[in-house]
C-alpha cells in the first residue's frame, strides 16, 4: 500500500513509520507544521514551525530511506483547534484539544490531502488497534498494553476514517520496548521523552494563556446556594473539578477541601462545593459518532419499555481515566449515558469515549450533566 | 559544484599552514584565500580590502545591516541606556528575505531600531516615490533585495542610491541572487554595502561576502583576532579559494548565460500561459532574473503540487521554505498584494537545465495543477 507517515518528530511514530517500511508498504513521511507564528518576521517566534521536532523528523525519515515532507497546516489548526479551545473556555467549558486534532486535522485535513495525492492510509504512532468486524466494516480497540492505550483521543475517527488508519504500535506491550526497537534500528530519536502539554501553551500555563485571549472579568466565587464565598479574576479560567488556585478565605464547615462545581460565564460566577457535590450520575450530548458499526447494527441494543434502544458499555471521560461501566442510549438524537457508580469531576465540553469490552464504539462531546447529590436531593 | 571549483578546493585543502601564520606554510594558504578573495571582489567589482569574507550571505546580511546600524549610532552617549539614538530609522521593503528581516527585526526589539517598510508594487518593484518621501537625516540605512528570491524581480539599483544619496543615506544591497546573472560593479555603483554568497554560484557552502565602502561607519559582528578588518576568525584559504574559482565562473560571459537561461525561462512560462490559463506570471516581466519562473493559481494547493511534481521528478518550491521545511504564505507575494489564495509555484532553472526537461516538466504540470486545485 502507500501509506503517508505522520511523523510528529517523536519515537512512536518514528518506530511506527519504520514498521509500516517494513512490512513492505510505499511510505512517505510527513511532518505538520500546526503551530506557527503568523507574520513578517521568524525570530523570536518559539514555536515557528517546531524546528527542532520536524528536524528530529526528517533525521528519522532519512535513516528510515524514505521520502520526507513538512506541510504546513498551521492555519487548520489554529482555526480547528486553538480557536476552539479558547472559544470553549470561553464559554465555561473544558475542552480536550488533542481529540479536536484527531478529528479535524490529523484524521481529516491530512488524511484528505493523502487521499488526494493517492495515497491508502496514514499511519501514526498512537496505541490503539484497527480489526475488521465480520461484515468487513473496521473497528477501533484499545491498545494491548493497556497502561499506554491511545484509544480514547481516537475515539472521535469515522468509520471512513477507520479504513484508512494504521496504527503499528497497536500490539506493542510497553514504551519501553518501542524504545529499545528505536535504539536498535538506530534512530537518534529512541531516547526523546515524551510530550505531555498541550502543544500551543509551550509555556504549559494554560490560565495564564487563556487570559491572554479571552476578555475576563473579576467576579464571585459562590457555594452551590449562592453565597458568595470569595472572588476570582475571570471565571474562564476555571475548570470543573479544580482545587487548587481558588484563593477561598472562608474555610468550609468541616475544613474540608472545596472544588469548582460548575462554571457560570453568563452570571461570571465559579460554584463551588464538597469532592461528593462533584458525582455525576447522568451525562449526555448531542455531538457524537460512532466509529465502526454503530450500536444497533453491531447488535448490542435491547430496546426499552420508553422505546429507545439501550445498551450495556463502559464510559471514559479522560485519557488516563478508567472505563466506568454504565448503560447508554441514544434518546432522541442525545446519546445519554448513566454511569453504574457516579463520575467525579465531570465538565462539559469533555468528550466522553464509549467502549464495548476493549471496542471503542463512538464518542460524544458532554453538553449536559446530572448531578448525583441533587438526584438525591 | 563545477569540477574545477571542486578541484581548487581540493588542491587547497592539502596545504597545513593556518593562513594567518607567519611561517612558509601559512604564507602559502593565505596567498590562496587572497587569490579567493581577489577574484571575489572582481566578481563584483570591488577593490579587494573592501570585501570581507564571511561564513554564509546570511551573516554577510547581518554584518552589512546591524553594522550600520551601529555605526551609525555608534556614539557612546547614543548607546547609552535611555539615550535617543540619532538616526533609528531603517529603510526597507516587506518583501525581503528572512536574513534581512528577522536581522532588522531583532534591531527593532532589542537595541531602539525604528523599521519603515518602503511599498513594493504588485510586480515587487520598490515604489521611488515612496522610499524618497520617507528618507531623511534618521536613517540609519536603506537595505533590500537587488534580485529578489523568490519572484525574480530586479530593483532598480541606481535610482535607489541616488536618492539615498541625496539624503546621505548608505545602501546595502543584498545581492546573492544577483552574482552570475546580473553584471554587479559595486564601485562605480555608489553602494556603502553589498552581500553575495558562494553556494548560489557553484562555489561551497560556507562562504559569504560583504562588500563595504569605507567611506561608511560600521561596527563588526564578531570580535577576536582580526584576521580581517570587519571578521574575526581563523580564514578559510580552501573554500575562499574554490569560491574564488566559481566567482570567476559564473561572472564570465554573463550575457550569453542569462540570454540562454531566459530563452529556457520564457520556453516555460509560454508553456505555462497556453496549458494552464488560469496561471499568473508574479514578478516584473521585464526587470527580472533571466533564470526565474514563478506564477501563481487560484486555488491551487501548493503542497500538493509540490509533492506530486516531485514524485515525477520535477524539483519546485512554493517561496522560500523555513528550515523546518515548511512552505507557508508567502511574505512576499503578500508584500505585492497577492491574495493567500493564490497557490504559488516558483521555478528555477539553471544552465544544467535543458529544452528537453522543460517540455517533460510542462507535459505533466497542467494535470499536476488540475488535481491541487480546489
Amino acid at each position: 500500500m502507500k501509506i503517508l507517515a505522520a511523523m510528529s518528530g517523536g519515537v512512536d511514530s518514528a518506530v511506527a513509520t519504520a514498521r509500516a517500511v517494513d512490512a513492505g508498504h510505499d511510505v512517505t513521511g510527513v511532518h505538520l507544521a500546526l503551530s506557527r507564528m503568523p507574520g513578517l518576521f521568524r525570530s523570536g517566534s518559539r514555536g515557528c514551525c517546531t524546528v527542532e521536532d520536524s528536524l528530529d523528523a526528517r533525521r528519522a525519515a532519512g535513516l528510515l530511506g524514505i521520502p520526507f515532507y513538512v506541510w504546513d497546516f498551521s492555519a487548520q489548526f489554529t482555526e480547528a483547534v486553538v480557536d476552539d479551545f479558547i472559544a470553549e473556555y470561553a464559554a465555561g467549558r473544558t475542552p480536550n484539544p488533542c481529540m479536536r486534532c484527531n478529528e479535524r486535522i490529523k484524521f481529516a485535513a491530512l488524511l484528505d490531502r493523502a487521499i488526494d495525492l493517492g495515497f491508502d492510509a496514514v499511519v501514526t504512532g498512537h496505541y490503539a488497534n484497527v480489526t475488521t468486524a465480520a461484515d468487513g466494516t473496521p473497528e477501533l480497540h484499545r491498545a494491548s498494553a493497556w497502561a499506554k492505550d491511545q484509544s480514547y483521543v481516537l475515539g472521535v475517527l469515522t468509520t471512513e476514517q477507520l479504513r484508512h488508519s494504521m496504527f503499528p504500535l497497536g500490539d506493542t506491550p510497553s514504551k519501553t520496548l518501542v524504545r529499545e526497537e528505536a535504539e536498535r534500528r538506530g534512530l537518534t530519536v529512541a531516547h526523546k521523552p515524551d510530550s505531555h502539554d498541550i502543544c500551543f501553551i509551550p509555556e504549559g500555563d494554560t490560565r495564564d494563556w487563556l487570559a491572554d485571549r479571552i476578555p475576563m472579568e473579576s467576579g464571585d466565587i459562590v457555594d452551590p446556594n449562592g453565597k458568595v464565598l470569595g472572588h476570582h479574576d475571570g471565571a474562564q479560567s476555571f475548570t470543573v473539578g479544580q482545587r487548587k488556585g481558588l484563593g477561598i478565605g472562608v474555610p468550609s464547615a468541616d475544613g474540608r477541601p472545596r472544588f469548582v462545581l460548575e462554571v457560570k460565564t453568563a452570571t461570571n460566577e465559579v460554584v463551588v462545593g464538597m469532592k461528593e457535590d462533584l458525582d455525576i450520575a447522568e451525562i449526555a450530548g448531542e455531538r457524537f459518532s460512532w466509529a465502526g458499526n454503530d450500536p444497533i447494527t453491531s447488535g448490542i441494543t435491547v430496546a426499552t419499555d420508553d422505546g429507545f434502544d439501550e445498551f450495556t458499555c463502559e464510559v471514559q471521560i479522560r485519557a488516563h481515566a478508567d472505563p466506568v461501566p454504565a448503560r447508554a442510549r441514544n434518546r432522541g438524537g442525545e446519546i445519554v449515558v448513566t454511569p453504574d457508580v457516579p463520575l467525579n469531576g465531570v465538565a462539559t465540553g469533555q468528550t466522553a469515549v464509549i467502549y464495548v469490552g476493549t471496542r471503542v464504539l463512538g464518542q460524544f462531546t458532554i453538553d449536559r450533566t446530572v448531578s448525583a447529590t441533587a438526584l438525591v436531593n | 559544484m563545477h569540477d574545477a571549483v571542486i578541484a581548487a578546493w581540493t588542491h587547497a585543502v592539502h596545504l597545513r599552514g593556518n593562513a594567518s601564520a607567519t611561517h612558509r606554510d601559512g604564507q602559502k594558504s593565505r596567498l590562496m584565500w587572497e587569490e579567493g578573495r581577489d577574484k571575489i571582489a572582481a566578481s563584483i567589482g570591488a577593490v579587494p580590502f573592501d570585501v570581507t569574507i564571511t561564513g554564509s550571505g546570511t551573516e554577510a546580511i547581518n554584518l552589512a545591516i546591524k553594522g550600520l546600524f551601529w555605526g551609525r549610532n555608534g556614539t557612546t552617549t547614543s548607546r547609552a541606556m535611555g539615550a535617543r539614538l540619532p538616526r533609528p530609522r531603517i529603510l526597507t521593503t516587506e518583501a525581503e528575505h528572512h536574513a534581512a528581516l528577522d536581522t532588522i527585526h531583532w534591531l527593532v526589539e532589542s537595541e531602539g531600531a525604528i523599521v519603515d517598510f518602503v511599498r513594493v508594487d504588485d510586480t515587487g518593484t520598490i515604489d521611488l516615490n515612496d522610499l524618497q518621501s520617507k528618507l531623511g537625516d534618521d536613517v540609519a540605512l536603506v537595505t533590500t533585495l537587488w534580485t529578489n528570491n523568490e519572484v525574480g524581480t530586479i530593483q532598480p539599483v541606481s535610482e535607489i542610491v541616488a536618492l539615498a544619496e541625496a539624503e546621505s543615506v548608505p545602501v546595502h544591497l543584498d545581492a546573492v541572487a544577483t552574482l552570475g546573472y546580473t553584471p554587479i560593479d559595486f564601485a562605480r555603483s555608489g553602494l556603502a554595502a553589498l552581500s553575495v554568497s558562494a553556494h548560489k554560484i557553484g562555489g561551497p557552502v560556507g562562504v559569504g561576502a560583504l562588500a563595504m565602502a569605507r567611506s561608511w561607519p560600521i561596527v563588526p559582528l564578531i570580535h577576536g583576532g582580526s584576521q580581517q578588518r570587519l571578521r574575526s576568525g581563523s580564514l578559510d584559504a580552501a573554500g575562499v579559494f574554490a569560491a574564488g574559482i566559481a566567482a570567476e565562473r559564473a561572472t564570465s560571459d554573463i550575457p550569453a548565460k542569462a540570454a540562454r537561461l531566459a530563452a529556457l525561462r520564457d520556453r516555460l512560462v509560454t508553456g505555462i500561459r497556453e496549458t494552464i490559463p488560469k496561471a499568473v506570471v508574479r514578478g516584473h516581466l521585464e526587470n527580472r532574473t533571466p533564470g526565474n519562473a514563478h506564477i501563481t493559481v487560484p486555488g491551487l494547493d501548493s503542497v500538493s503540487a509540490l509533492f506530486l511534481m516531485d514524485e515525477a521528478g520535477h524539483a519546485a518550491s512554493a517561496g522560500s521554505a523555513c528550515q523546518a521545511g515548511v512552505q507557508s504564505p508567502s511574505h512576499v507575494l503578500r508584500a505585492m498584494g497577492v491574495a493567500d489564495s493564490e497557490g504559488p509555484l516558483r521555478f528555477t532553472l539553471g544552465l544544467e537545465n535543458s529544452e528537453a526537461e522543460i517540455d517533460s516538466l510542462l507535459e505533466v504540470l497542467p494535470t499536476i495543477v488540475a488535481r491541487a486545485t480546489h
